[in-house]
Formats: C-alpha cells, structure tokens, sequence
C-alpha cells in the first residue's frame, strides 16, 4: 500500500438530519486519475469538501501519503493546513479573486509556500525581496504551462469562462500539489475546450508528477480520461472500478436513468 | 427631438410637484398677531423656475452617466496640447511624477509659514485624517470588512497619552508608539471574536465594541476621569523645550505630516506584499482563499491590528494637539466619517483616501462662508459624489507585473 496518497475509510458526513455522504471509503494511488460521479446531490462535492477540510467530517478517517513522506491523519484541519500538506482544489462555481490580476490570482496560490511576514514586507529585505522576484517568475511559468500567459494583468473577472477555469486549475497547481482535486472542471466548456481540458490534465500529470482526483458530469472526458471511477448516489459509494465495468453496472445506470416500471 | 419633449415635460412635471409640495411653507405665511395671511406667490415662481432647471440638468447628468461620458469635459477648456494627455498615465510617467511630488511636498512643508495658525490647525486635522483613513483602509478597502468602530482605536491613544501623562509623566514621543501599539493589541482583542463574522454582523459587533470603550471611558471616573475628561495634556516638546502657541501648531503641523508619510511609505509597503495580497484575497473570497493556503485567522487578526496601529498614533497626536480628551470626541460619528472618507476617496486607493481626507475634512471649513446652508452643501456634495462616482473619486488601480521572458525561458529550460 505503499503507494497510496489518499486513502478515506468509512467517510460519514452529517448536516442535521440530512446524511449528505454515508459511509463512503476509497483510496487512490499515485499518479492515477480517478474520477468520482453521480447524480445531482449524491454528495460528491461534500465529499470534496471533507477532504479538503472546509467541513469536518462527522465520522471517518482521512490519511494521505506525500510523496516521500510518512502517512498522516488529516481530518479535522483546517483547508490551509490541508493546502501546505499538499493537497489542492478547484471549485465547481468559479471562485477565483474577480478583482486581482491574473497573476496575483496566481500568487496567492504560491502563499503557503512562501515565508515573508509583515517585517519582510516593510523592510523589504534581500530575502523577501529574492523571494518576490522568484514569486513573479514562478507564477508567469505557471500561467504559460496552462496557456493563459496572455491575460496576465487583465483582471480575473474579465477574462472568458474557459479561461477562468484554466486559471482555477493553475492556480491550485501553484500550491505545489501531490494531489490535484477539480470539482467539474469541464462544467460549461464548449466539446472542444473539454478536449483541450483532457490533454491539460493528462500534460499537468505528466509535467506536474501529480494524482489527479476529480468529478465531473461529462461522461465523456470522465470515460476518456479516468483510469478508475467511484459511482455515489444518495450519499452511498454504489460502485467503482474501471470505465469499461462502470459502464455496465446496473446500479449505475438506475441511479442515473431509472428503472423501468412494470406493470 | 422627441425625446427632448418628453425630458421636458418630466421636468415640468416634477416643478409642479416641487411649487405645490411647498406650497404650505414657502408661499402661505401666517401672521398670528394681526390674524391674516399673506400670500407670497412670487416664491412659487422661484420654486417653479428652479426646480425644471434643476431637474432638467439633473436628468441630462443621468443621461450622459448611463451612456459612460463624462460628465463635464474639462478637456474644452484646455489649450489644444494638453488635450489628448491622458491624466493618469502621464501622473505614472515617473519623469512627471516625481516633480509633481517634490511640488506637493514643497508645498505642505511651506504651508504653515504662509497660512496662518487657523489654517494650520485646520490642515493638521486634515492630515491626521488621511493617517486615519489609510489605516482603516488596510481593513475595509484590503481586507473588505465592514469595521464601524475605529473610533475605539483612536480613543485607546488619546488616553494612552492622558493617563500616562497625567499618571506618570510620560511625555509625548513615548507616548507615541505606546499608544500605537496599545491599540494594536486592542485591535487583535476585538479581532478575535469576530473572526467568524462577516458583513453586517461583523458591523454591528465593531460597532458595539466601539460603545464599550466609549461609555467605559465615560464612566470609569478613577480610570479616566469620565465625561468631564482629562485637560492640561501638554503639546509635544522640542527637544525637552516648551514650545509657544503658534510653533507648537507648526511643529505639530510637521510631526503629523512626517507620520503621514510614513504611513503612506509602510500602507504601501504593505499593500504590494505577501501579507497584501493575502488581505484582498480574503475580500475577495474567504473561503477560496483558504483552499490556496491562506491563513484567515492570521489574516484577519493583522489587518485589524495594522489597522488600529495608526488609529492609536493618531489618538495620541490629537490629545497632544487638543491638550484635552473627553469621550465625547470618540462618539460613533467619528467612525462614520473615517468611513466616509474611505468610501468618497476610493476604496482600496491609497491616494483616493488622501483625497477623500482632504475633502472631507476642509470642505466643511472652507463651506462656513455660507454659514447655515454648509451642511446642507456637504450632504449635497456626499450624494452626488455617490450618484456619479459611486466607486470614489479615484479608483484603485492595479499594479501591472512585468516579467522579463527571455529570462524566464531560459530559466524554464533548465527545469
């Protein structure tokens, strides 16, 4: 199991009444692109939001391997903590800075790798000053990797939606991730910016030496695009494995097209 | 042509609502002594007049406002030269601006020797303002949270000074940074409960806190000598030597202008910084900027206490300048106006405060020619500048990186 990077057992998430994620448990390895879908509301965006710490899961247990690291325990952290352990994410409903520049976008993803505080700031000394040199440098090379190096003084609001995605998606690599997860990022694109999307992803694994996590609704970039896939419905992980087994599971296709009714 | 009918005929008609909703007041006057009335019809034809004239300009400014012109084109006046050039682009020229800035600084140094002490006073307020207006900038226009209890921090600084003064002696220049850094801790005291809080609550949290301090002062009699305050606090000395009425105002005059430069050299500072950047982040999504790494708490924690550091500066320049502190000067108003300089100057804009400072603060001097009607022109100028520029007068812009490529490629290639 040695090269397992996340690995959720028995994840229960509860608000009030309402058992939004219900005992889910998977694990994925390094350097995999695994996808997790489902209906409407199956939970999966709360799903990402345990793991990335912007909820506190009721129940479960959450571990992740960095590369190079021993496994640790993370439920319960805050996201910022999660982001230093190496874990970024994009969000379903854009949320980047609409009123900074594409660049700072991008510098404030590489925040948590820096170290300058408020003396740095005021004094500029030679360290913070060489810090904020390699910053800008840094995250240019990050823009130009996701090809959207044009837009970057134009304000992040500005800029086309298929952009603003790109940008989501640089932006979390910009935290220096071993594990990337995106929460739709094909939502909205058009089917040539979805192929561009794939490629993307496939070049960012590749370059980037990241795990790719991630939900869609696409059917085809996740069939295109994953390797494993976990199906969830009402909260319940009702089937994983290949594209091809996904494809044929009963289960799967009654949660997302019905079931005949006989008469 | 059309359209011009019916602009006028709106404005016809709101003239007649204006002469028949002041009819009762400005037309029937009643003389109870000799029991008979008089009419004055003439004041209805003056209200008729003024109010289609005004509303007929009214709706043209509207009008050139929705269609994105300007709303007065200085440019017609301009000799032919200067009127293609682009204000704010040649201002970034740093070959202008540079003598633009040697002038202005000039200029404030020699201000005092020219104007009198009135004057001098009056600009000095002006200037304690614009270090007002900057700090708290750091937390609303960086930060984006509603803080509607700055006064506190001020007031925490007045009384630094007082009671140190009154308790121990101690004198102005060491009284300076304690109070800054007395309300620095002030600010993180408050920083702590709301870090949960957003918008609105947070107003009224900060709001109330600013109460506390207040009616605390007022009515911790041994502490801080409750309404009455405390008098006898003594202007700040040169070099241990006291110095007469009108030097004193001119050396205060410079303190307070040095200290404006020094906050706009560190606001600055701060602004284009990691920590910066982390502050606008945060206003501009929470929690988004937490998923990147960012540390709210921390976040949150020192944009309250940056920004109270120069409200606690400024309290101990005004006791200094007023030798005198009582709670009524620290009511919510005081907050409400820092706020409107903020938000007149341009939020986030570091010159748009110093502006919306100036503006604020002497236009209510500068308007006591017109003795009883000065409010009503402040609160005029207020909401027009609301109307045509609800932005501020000037808008922040922001900074454009510039990345030098051949470098950077060659670098990339290394990788």
């Amino acid at each position: 199991m040695s090269n397992t990077v996340l690995n959720v057992e028995n994840l229960t998430m509860n608000f009030g009444g309402l058992r939004a994620v219900d005992d889910v448990s998977l694990s994925i390895k390094k350097n995999e692109i695994v996808a997790l879908i489902g209906p409407n509301v199956a939970g999966k965006t709360t799903f990402f939001n345990c793991v990335t710490g912007v909820y506190a899961p009721t129940e479960g247990k959450i571990t992740i391997t960095p590369p190079e690291k021993n496994t640790e325990v993370i439920n319960g952290l805050k996201p910022h903590k999660i982001t230093e352990k190496g874990l970024a994410r994009t969000f379903q409903n854009i949320r980047l800075f609409q009123n900074m520049t594409v660049l700072e976008n991008i510098m404030i993803g590489r925040h948590c790798r820096l170290k300058s505080g408020i003396l740095g700031a005021v004094f500029r000394s030679p360290s913070t000053r060489e810090e904020e040199e390699k910053l800008l440098h840094d995250s240019y090379a990050i823009l130009k990797k996701i090809g959207i190096e044009r837009y970057v003084n134009d304000l992040a609001k500005n800029l086309p939606y298929g952009a603003q995605r790109l940008l989501e998606i640089a932006r979390a690599l910009a935290t220096d991730p071993f594990l990337l997860l995106l929460d739709e990022p094909a939502a909205g694109m058009n089917p040539n910016e979805t192929r561009n999307l794939v490629d993307l992803i496939l070049r960012i694994r590749e370059s980037e030496n990241v795990t790719i996590f991630l939900i869609e609704h696409d059917m085809s970039l996740v069939m295109s695009l994953s390797e494993r896939i976990y199906v969830v419905d009402y909260g319940q992980l009702i089937a994983q494995g290949t594209p091809d087994v996904i494809k044929r599971d009963k289960r799967v296709i009654k949660a997302y097209l019905g079931e005949e009714v006989h008469a | 042509m059309n359209n011009a009918v019916q602009e006028l005929k709106k404005s016809l008609i709101t003239s007649l609502w204006f002469m028949f909703l002041t009819f009762p007041i400005m037309v029937i006057r009643v003389n109870t002594v000799e029991n008979i009335i008089r009419w004055r019809w003439s004041n209805m034809i003056f209200v008729g007049i003024f109010s289609f004239v005004m509303s007929y300009f009214w709706r043209g400014m509207l009008k050139k406002k929705e269609r994105g012109d300007k709303l007065v084109d200085f440019s017609r006046f301009m000799p032919s030269k200067l009127r293609n050039l682009d204000i704010r682009e040649t201002l970034a020229d740093k070959k202008i601006a540079k003598p633009v800035l040697i002038i202005l600084l000039l200029a404030a140094l020699v201000f005092p020797f020219v104007a009198g002490m009135y004057q001098t006073s009056i600009m000095t307020t002006a200037l304690m303002y614009i270090i007002l207006g900057l700090g708290l900038n750091i937390v609303i226009g960086l930060g984006g949270m509603l803080h509607l209890g700055y006064a506190a921090f001020y007031a925490v600084g007045a009384y630094t000074y007082a009671i140190l003064h009154r308790d121990f002696g101690i004198g102005f220049w060491v009284a300076l940074p304690l109070g800054a850094v007395l309300a620095m801790l002030f600010g993180m005291l408050l920083g702590f409960p709301v870090l949960r809080l957003k918008g609105d609550y947070l107003a009224i949290v900060t709001l109330g806190f600013a109460e506390i301090v207040r009616i605390v002062l007022e009515n911790w009699n041994d502490f801080s000598s409750g309404p009455s305050g405390i008098a006898n606090i003594p202007r700040p000395s040169f070099f241990g030597m006291k110095l007469p009425l009108p030097t004193a105002t001119i050396y205060i005059y410079m303190i307070t202008l040095a200290l404006v430069f020094f906050t706009i050299f560190v606001v600055r500072r701060l602004e284009n910084s990691r920590l910066g950047r982390a502050w606008e982040a945060m206003r501009e999504d929470a929690i988004a900027s937490e998923s990147m790494g960012v540390n709210i708490t921390t976040t949150k924690l020192t944009a309250f206490a940056l920004g109270a550091f120069w409200a606690g500066m400024v309290g101990v320049i005004f006791a200094a300048k007023t030798t005198f502190v009582n709670p009524a000067s620290f009511t919510l108003m005081e907050s409400v106006l820092v706020l409107c300089i903020i938000v007149l100057g341009g939020m986030g804009s570091t010159t748009g405060v110093i502006v919306g400072a100036l503006i604020i603060v002497l236009l209510p001097e500068y308007l006591r020619a017109f003795s009883e009607y000065r409010m009503l022109l402040y609160g005029a100028v207020l909401v027009l500048m609301m109307v045509f520029r609800p932005n501020g007068i000037i808008q922040k812009v922001r900074k454009r990186y510039t990345v030098d490529i051949s470098e950077l490629s060659s670098g990339g290639s290394n990788e």
